[in-house]
């Protein structure tokens, strides 16, 4: 792929994140640079602690940065309000979280049109089920499901509102082998049908391989990133 | 719908338990709320319009005999819009087939023609024929008690002669809603009204072309206080007993105490329901709020505005609160029925009608809407201001500090699984402290609404059992010279008479006055005890005179201080007196002097105006057949007559309320046990499952979780039995009137009946929750992450 003509989705330089935990400051996130392009498949790895998930919530407009610059196209992440943030999310964002974050007491098509209810122009609650192999499950509850199916709602949940950027954060985490590779091929597919971008975070490296580019987070920094020359598809990847 | 709103439904029927409990907690304090207030408010009305309709005077004076050209005098007074005169006297009735002397009140109607003042409603039957002397109307309350009807005939000695008379009509009168001759009770079996030809009346009492009862109305504007010392003036000549306004009408100041009493009782009882519901609300959604943390989490990861969560989780509270307070105008509209109807046994109505002003209903919702919400508030703002990225990682492990007993030193006292109660309860000490708070004030509010029972049996022994001792009091028609009493034992069944006289006075101190009688009583009197402050009997003094401690008060004037006595008969005497001593009368508001003292101050001799006896149960019904026709005698009071009466209908409206207040209180107890033990199930799931996994068996698991309630149930009973003595208490002095005060009286057995009924109330919530302990499912339970 030719970088220079795509797209930058998401822009960010010099971003750092301080907690204060008690007396303690926690640097989480210590200048990071980024460009991430249109439709690119992302892979987030490093160890727990190294500030990927604090990146994936800032760039998700779920948190804020200390310091530095964030955009996504043009707008400024860094300092949107609350309802601004709110109104990304709604509009642009798809979050398929590690614990899948179900409303238990919603059934599988409730939970999608849970999203549908407030996105502008969403598919069909039923399509976005049908796209994760679940139209056979509309009316379960989540706790009638297993944790592939779950993550597989949530998928639906997060691209039935047809964002632009798809973010999952260790979204084969609590998974299986066999599960967490139909979870991610299903991941893979919107990203490439839909042309989503997608940033996956994971400290599984074995992932890495189905990236368009893998940025590895050491310490609050990117230490390096990697273009992979071929994509694997799910089914190649091994762990 | 709304998946929010989907959810909701979903989430409140999980919790279906805690939200019932929660809207009967709501549903009771609207209901008691709305009952009282409505049948407040249904009394009031039917006051007001009766009061209207039937042109209710506004002031009132007796008089010994005026003439009547004195009545257009009194029309022309400045403020006077009109007045009426007549002629009234108590006297004797002999009812067919009713053993005892009853005390009629025979009023004269002028020319035979309806009253323009006090107007009376025909209930039954027809008016009374001009010129036909021996037709009476009875009033309704007496005729329903006595079981008379149009037709029937009875006699009256009307100054010592006997009169056959015969009902043609029953009626109502706004002077007697509440008929009754002074004191507590109403007496509606020993007490008849009666009205006649005024001519018929006048002729038996000898006060041709004389009245010896003016009634007014003020114009509009008028000041009464000016009308009535003008009034005074007018009569004084005539032997004037003083002019009163309606304040100081029987039935309009028993009936205004009952009003007054309603409205306290619908402030206090309910305010108290709606600060535990707000509790339990603010409970219950902090927990449900925590619990759903994740999810909250993913609702702004999904694009949920925070405005848009929080009204969800408001929703929640306003559910139950709109839930409770649908029940509780079903209740309200019930109670306030049923007590609307209770009320015309005793107040005599043509119409009572039950209304419900749509305000009262609406001001109960808006009041439970706002605690709802307040309750809510600060833990919806919490789920605003919850930052996603934060709530998606899961809590942090609860933080547990040593307990004040460990750090004293003393925890080998306890076994490690009740340092394990006593820590959670030290955890979350505000919690703890409102559930024991909560509890407490179930437990208050049985007493608060059960000890009415022991003040009233009280109020009765004290007065009926210490104070007036006797079991009948003869009052004739004058004084009479004290000889009588020696007639009156010679009456067959009468084992001890002892003579008293009665002085209609107005007492003066600086510039407060009060109109009352002064009772003169015999010094080494057995039937009429007079009591202190403490229950001890104080003597008559040697001069001066005693006073009922809240004329006292009334008055301004404490033992030592001097007062003005004027009486309203005879020579009309002023005398400045000491004032010896006061006296603890539960009931009414008078001077009392020795028989001696008094009439040498009143410069008369040794007269007597009634005699209180005590009759031979035996000889009982040769004393009543003759008192019956013996001259003289103006009324007979039957102390068992009023008190059974009174006593039956009490006694059931008491157990009306007890039971009411019991399962509202109820309500609350379970309410609050109910929630917190689910509460601190659910929070402590995956604790005691792991302790059941560990080997601990049901039962001592059970024991962790319910040691922790029943800690707290226990440290309640002692706080909601003190918080119960000072609800009453409270109660009491709200309830206080000149015209009687309740005695504060608590007797164990409420007491008790109140900690039974928390603690069953307890044990059966705390059974609904071990049955769920013990079908807790280990394996789910551990699987899952909170």
């Amino acid at each position: 792929m030719n970088e220079l003509i795509q797209t930058t989705v998401f822009y960010a330089r010099g971003l750092a994140k301080i907690y204060r935990m008690g007396e303690v400051e926690v640097h989480a996130l210590r200048g990071v640079d980024l460009d991430i392009y249109e439709g690119e498949f992302i892979v987030l790895l490093g160890p727990s602690g190294s500030g990927k998930s604090t990146l994936l919530n800032i760039l998700g407009g779920l948190d804020t940065p200390t310091s530095g610059e964030a955009r996504w196209r043009n707008h400024d992440l860094g300092r949107a309000d609350e309802r601004g943030l709110t109104q990304y999310r709604r509009e642009h964002v798809g979050f398929v979280f590690q614990f899948y974050n179900l409303i238990p007491s919603l059934t599988v098509r409730e939970n999608v049109t849970l999203v549908t209810e407030i996105a502008e122009h969403p598919l069909k609650p039923e399509e976005a089920l049908r796209r994760v192999g679940l139209e056979h499950r509309l009316d379960h509850f989540p706790s009638q499901l297993s944790g592939g199916e779950q993550q597989r709602v949530a998928i639906a949940r997060a691209i039935a509102k047809r964002p632009e950027v798809l973010l999952c954060d260790e979204p084969t985490g609590a998974l299986d082998y066999e599960t967490g590779k139909v979870v991610l091929e299903v991941i893979a597919r919107i990203n490439q049908e839909f042309g989503t971008t997608a940033v996956v975070i994971t400290h599984n490296a074995a992932i890495a391989g189905m990236a368009d580019r893998v940025m590895h987070l050491a310490d609050g920094q990117i230490a390096s990133i990697e273009k992979n020359a071929r994509k694997l598809t799910p089914g190649e990847l091994r762990w | 719908m709304k998946m929010l709103d989907v959810k909701l439904l979903r989430d409140l029927s999980r919790m279906k338990g805690q939200a019932v409990t929660i809207a009967l907690v709501v549903a009771s304090g609207i209901g008691g709320f709305i009952g009282m207030l409505t049948a407040y408010d249904s009394l009031h009305g039917s006051r007001q319009s009766y009061y209207e309709s039937t042109r209710f005077a506004d002031l009132f004076s007796g008089v010994k005999r005026a003439p009547e050209s004195l009545a257009e005098p009194i029309v022309q007074l400045p403020g006077v819009s009109d007045a009426e005169t007549t002629t009234l006297f108590d006297v004797t009735l002999d009812i067919p087939n009713v053993a005892e002397p009853v005390t009629g009140r025979m009023i004269g109607l002028t020319d035979g023609r309806p009253p323009r003042l006090n107007r009376l409603t025909l209930r039954r039957g027809r008016w009374i024929e001009p010129g036909e002397r021996n037709e009476v109307l009875v009033s309704e309350g007496f005729a329903t008690a006595r079981g008379l009807q149009p037709g029937d005939r009875l006699a009256a000695l009307l100054n010592g002669k006997r009169e056959d008379l015969r009902i043609v009509g029953v009626a109502l009168s706004p002077e007697y809603i509440y008929a009754n001759r002074g004191g507590a009770f109403p007496d509606d079996k020993g007490f008849g009204i009666f009205w006649m030809e005024r001519d018929g009346v006048e002729a038996a009492f000898n006060m041709k072309g004389a009245f010896n009862s003016v009634t007014l109305r003020l114009a509009p504007h008028a000041r009464a206080p000016a009308v009535i010392s003008a009034l005074d003036r007018l009569l004084a000549p005539y032997g004037g007993l003083g002019a009163y306004g309606r304040e100081d009408q029987i039935s309009h100041r028993i009936l205004d105490q009952e009003l007054n009493q309603l409205k306290v009782n619908a402030t206090v009882f309910p305010s108290i329901f709606l600060g535990v519901a707000a509790f339990l609300l603010n409970v219950v959604l902090a927990r449900q709020i925590s619990t759903q943390r994740e999810q909250i989490a993913a609702l702004k990861a999904l694009g949920y505005a925070d405005r848009t969560i929080a009204l969800h989780y408001l929703k929640f509270v306003l559910v139950i609160v709109l839930a409770g307070i649908a029940g509780g105008i079903g209740i309200g509209v019930w109670l306030g029925h049923y007590m609307t109807g209770m009320y015309t046994t005793f107040f005599h109505f043509p119409q009572l009608t039950y209304r419900i002003q749509p305000w009262i209903p609406l001001l109960a919702a808006a009041i439970s809407l706002t605690a709802g919400v307040a309750a809510a508030l600060q833990t919806v703002r919490r789920v605003a201001s919850l930052p996603p990225a934060e709530a998606m990682r899961p809590p942090a492990p609860a933080t547990f500090r040593r307990m004040i007993l460990e750090r004293l030193g003393w925890a080998h006292l306890l076994s490690s699984q009740t340092r394990m109660v006593v820590r959670t309860l030290e955890r979350r000490p505000l919690r703890a402290a409102l559930t024991t708070f909560g509890i407490a004030s179930s437990i208050a509010i049985i007493i608060g609404g059960t000890f009415w029972g022991d003040a009233v049996e009280e109020l009765i022994r004290v007065q009926f059992d210490e104070i007036q001792r006797e079991d009948a009091d003869i009052t004739f028609v004058e004084p009479l010279s004290e000889a009588v009493r020696y007639e009156i034992d010679e009456i067959p069944g009468v084992l001890y008479a002892e003579p008293s006289r009665s002085v209609p006075v107005r007492l003066r101190a600086g510039h407060r006055s009060y109109r009352t009688a002064v009772m003169g009583l015999p010094q080494e009197g057995e039937l009429r005890q007079l009591l202190d402050a403490d229950r001890h009997p104080i003597p008559l003094p040697p001069d001066g005179l005693l006073l009922t401690d809240r004329l006292a008060a009334r008055l301004g004037v404490k033992p030592g201080d001097r007062i003005e006595v004027e009486s309203l008969e005879g020579k009309r005497t002023r005398r400045t007196l000491l004032v010896a001593g006061l006296v603890n009368d539960l009931v009414g508001m008078v001077g009392y002097m020795e028989i001696g003292v008094l009439n040498r101050a009143m410069g008369e001799g040794n007269l007597i105006s009634s005699v209180a006896v005590r009759v031979d149960r035996a000889g009982v019904d040769l004393f009543n057949a003759r008192l019956k026709e013996t001259p003289a005698v103006a009324t007979v009071g039957m102390k068992r007559t009023a008190l059974e009466t009174f006593e039956k209908e009490s006694a059931r409206n008491i157990f009306f309320f007890t039971t009411i207040v019991t399962i509202f209180a109820g309500a609350i107890a379970v309410g609050v046990v109910y929630n917190s033990a689910r509460i601190a199930l659910a929070e402590r799931a995956w604790e005691l499952a792991s302790l059941r996994v560990l080997g601990f068996t049901r039962g001592e698991v059970s024991a962790l979780l319910l040691g922790e309630l029943a800690a707290e149930l226990i440290l309640a009973i002692p706080f909601g039995l003190w918080l119960g003595y000072l609800l009453a208490l409270g109660l009491v002095r709200s309830a206080h009137s000149e015209n009687f005060i309740i005695p504060m009286v608590i007797t164990p057995r409420t007491y008790a009946y109140a900690v039974l009924a928390i603690l069953i109330a307890g044990v059966v919530s705390a059974l609904i929750v071990r049955n769920r302990i013990d079908h807790l499912d280990l394996v789910g339970v551990l699987k899952t992450r909170e």
